[in-house]
């Protein structure tokens, strides 16, 4: 590992999260806006540890719900069925349909939790200032970040079958409650990933450096 | 930190780092809404947690855990969970979720049953189900008492607890082509339905549970007549044919219809749960076999042939009661058959009723007296046939003013009424003397005589034949005589001739004589011819 760089902050200096552009902040004032694009410039993301934590708690809780509700209410002659993921998970596994059952599984289930344990390990280990595996971590917090959109395919799935399926009085299905709360996870996960802002992770490592630095310097 | 020394120039400058915002953000508002919501969907799943029951039936063919569900109305109220065999594996026991709020639902007389599709000879039912499956249906009891276990019918009520009417009991001696689901007729209109039926306890009498929906229960009255309506009731008896039916759908399955007698008094409404006769046919509904029946025995000595019991009694042509016993008996001293016929009279229909008893006379001395001073007067019984074609008979009470006195002994059990022998042996006696005079005919002499008379006739048709054959000759004689060359006929046309002449003459004659009168005397005249 290289030794870390000075940051642009420790240099008084501030990046336009818009455009790139270093600027000053001017003086009096603690953060100004960019003077290309006018973009509202601060040093690092306000509060973001906070509000990671705020949406990461948030979808933590609508976790729950969402596995534990029905997200696909299917009616028809027979009766009305309402199936939780893991339900249609088990649903679908068979000896030829395995394969979609996997995809089920490892996209509803799987990659949601995987987000939230990885933004709960990411923020715990950059507010205690490890310094420790910070590339692991950036490229962690990369992939959270690619994989964030994706995981509304199972919410467009899940409404285009209500939508399209409506052969009354044979057949419907109907989104179930589940579904609301899926979502939720999904928007709140991608808008921990937007609030956490991945330049603390290098923060302490730089912070150390100044630090001893400091130490030789005195 | 208290800073004492005086500022040096080696002493760090203090470094201007962004305060930290320790502001409670408003972002945190969101994970507690997160929370509030999810912990109020969990509070209503908890809430909306019904109660469960369990219910035990025979089996569970067409049902389903998890997908069967409870019916009520038409509204799903509940799922089957769970399905299991009872422990000594002669029952099946549901566990049964039910929905919210249907606590008050399950009290001790509520009943659940399995809707399957039945087709039996009233309704078809549950079609629905052979496409969804089976479910379960329930009626709701009246009871206070709650209960989570419950037992299910193997078959399924025919009227449930909410549809409007009310239940009769009709009790009848043959359930007939009843059956649970059997329609009920008022006016040939169904207005009601068989609920169920069972045999009394003494094994007498069958109890039918009737329910006749509202509004029509409200023409149900006490003095309301029910009768088997199964069918085609063809009678035949002494009165000829008769043929009854209701609906064709009730002579497929049978039924029970019942009316009021027209009765110029207007009762009230029976109560629920009311005790009926159920009568077999119309007829013996609105004639009903006598209340209090007085018994009498006739004593017979000729044949009853065509008498069965159940024929009627009638008093000069009015019915008054009917035959209720044939036996047989013999004297061994005499031996003499004889037949001792008992009958039942209605007291109603023998007038006693109409009499104005005064007070202090009994009914019974009235009837005595009555029926002794008939009998004086040349009542008795007469056996009749009432129908030429079947030979079915009654019997007839009637006046024979020249029948040989009797009188009535009132010790006796049945009382006997004096008999006199009937038509039929009259006409009987009749045919036997034709047969008897018939008898003494001395067919075989009348034979050989005839046979005599015969050969005689064989005789005197051969001397006829000879007879005949000289006619024969003489006709051809005669032919010959008159054939027109014969000599004769030249002879006669000849004479005719001269007769003709003759005529002529005599004509000429007259004439001259008409003109002359005078030449009778003078003669002729020269000239004249």
């Amino acid at each position: 590992m290289s030794a870390p760089a000075m940051t642009a902050m420790q240099a008084g200096l501030q990046s336009c999260e818009g455009c790139g552009l270093l600027s000053r902040p001017a003086p009096g004032e603690e953060e100004g806006q960019c003077p290309r694009c006018d973009e509202e410039l601060s040093f690092r993301k306000h509060g973001s540890f906070q509000r990671t934590w705020a949406y990461l708690l948030a979808a933590a809780i609508c976790y729950i719900p969402a596995n534990v509700l029905p997200v696909l209410t299917t009616t028809t002659a027979a009766g009305a069925d309402s199936d939780t993921i893991l339900q249609g998970v088990v649903l679908l596994w068979s000896p030829t349909g395995w394969p979609l059952s996997i995809i089920v599984l490892v996209a509803s289930i799987m990659i949601p939790s995987a987000k939230i344990l990885a933004l709960g390990y990411l923020l715990i280990t950059t507010q205690r200032g490890s310094v420790a595996n910070n590339e692991q971590r950036i490229r962690m917090y990369r992939m959270v970040e690619f994989i964030g959109r994706w995981s509304m395919v199972d919410v467009f799935v899940d409404t285009f079958t209500a939508a399209l399926i409506q052969l009354q009085p044979l057949m419907s299905v109907e989104p179930g409650p589940g579904l609301i709360f899926f979502a939720a996870v999904v928007v709140f996960t991608m808008l921990a990933v937007e609030s956490f802002d991945p330049r603390l992770i290098w923060d302490s490592a730089s912070m150390q450096a100044a630090e001893s630095k400091e130490v030789t310097y005195a | 930190m208290p800073d004492r020394d005086p500022p040096r120039s080696t002493v760090p400058e203090s470094r201007n780092v962004p305060k930290k915002r320790t502001r409670l953000s408003l972002v945190w508002f969101i994970p507690i809404l997160a929370a509030v919501v999810g912990a109020w969907v969990a509070v209503t799943r908890v809430l909306s947690e019904g109660p469960k029951i369990t219910i035990t039936m025979k089996t569970a063919e067409g049902l389903e855990a998890g997908k069967t569900k409870i019916h009520y109305n038409g509204v799903d109220i509940g799922t089957v969970q769970t399905i299991v065999l009872s422990e000594d594996h002669q029952h099946v026991i549901m566990t049964v979720e039910m929905a919210p709020k249907t606590e008050e639902f399950l009290v001790e007389d509520t009943k659940f049953w399995v809707v399957r599709p039945r087709i039996s000879g009233a309704n078809i039912s549950g079609l629905g189900t052979l496409i969804s499956g089976a479910y379960i249906g329930m009626e709701i009891g009246s009871s206070k008492e709650d209960r989570r276990e419950f037992v299910g019918l193997e078959i399924p009520p025919v009227i449930t607890g909410e549809t409007p009417g009310r239940f009769f009991i009709l009790k009848t001696k043959d359930l007939g082509s009843l059956d649970t689901g059997t329609p009920i007729y008022f006016r040939r209109l169904q207005v009601g339905q068989v609920a169920s039926y069972a045999l009394d306890k003494d094994g007498k009498d069958l109890t039918v549970k009737a329910f006749v929906q509202a509004p029509y229960d409200q023409y149900v009255n006490p003095d309301t007549r029910f009768w088997h309506a199964s069918g085609i009731d063809v009678s035949l008896s002494a009165s000829g044919l008769t043929v009854q039916t209701q609906s064709v759908l009730s002579i497929l399955i049978g039924g029970i219809a019942f009316e009021t007698a027209p009765n110029v008094m207007v009762l009230p409404p029976a109560d629920e749960n009311a005790v009926f006769t159920l009568y077999s046919n119309r007829t013996e509904a609105f004639n009903p076999p006598p209340v209090n029946p007085q018994t009498y025995q006739l004593v017979f000595k000729d044949s009853v042939r065509g008498l069965t019991a159940g024929a009627p009694v009638e008093f000069r042509g009015i019915p008054i009661g009917e035959v209720s016993d044939i036996s047989a008996q013999i004297d061994l001293k005499t031996f003499q058959f004889s037949v001792p016929v008992t009958i039942k009279l209605d007291p109603r229909r023998l007038g006693v009723k109409l009499l104005d008893l005064g007070p202090g006379v009994d009914l019974e001395t009235m009837r005595r007296k009555l029926i002794d001073a008939m009998i004086a007067h040349g009542v008795r019984a007469e056996l009749r046939t009432g129908n030429l074609l079947t030979g079915a008979a009654y019997v007839s009470l009637d006046f024979f003013p020249g029948a040989p006195p009797a009188t009535i002994d009132w010790s006796q059990n049945p009382v006997q009424l004096p008999t006199v022998g009937g038509q039929l042996e009259a006409t009987e006696a009749t045919v036997e003397n034709i047969i008897k005079k018939l008898d003494k005919v001395p067919f075989q002499e009348i034979g050989v005589n005839l046979q005599k008379a015969i050969a005689q006739l064989n005789e005197t048709l051969l001397a006829a034949q000879g007879t005949l054959t000289s006619a024969h000759t003489t006709m051809n004689n005669a032919n010959l005589l008159t054939e027109p060359n014969s000599a004769q006929v030249q002879q006669v046309g000849t004479t005719l001739q001269e007769v003709s002449r003759a005529a002529r003459s005599v004509r000429v004659l007259a004439d001259y004589l008409e003109r002359h009168p005078d030449a009778l005397i003078k003669g002729k005249s020269g000239e004249a011819k």
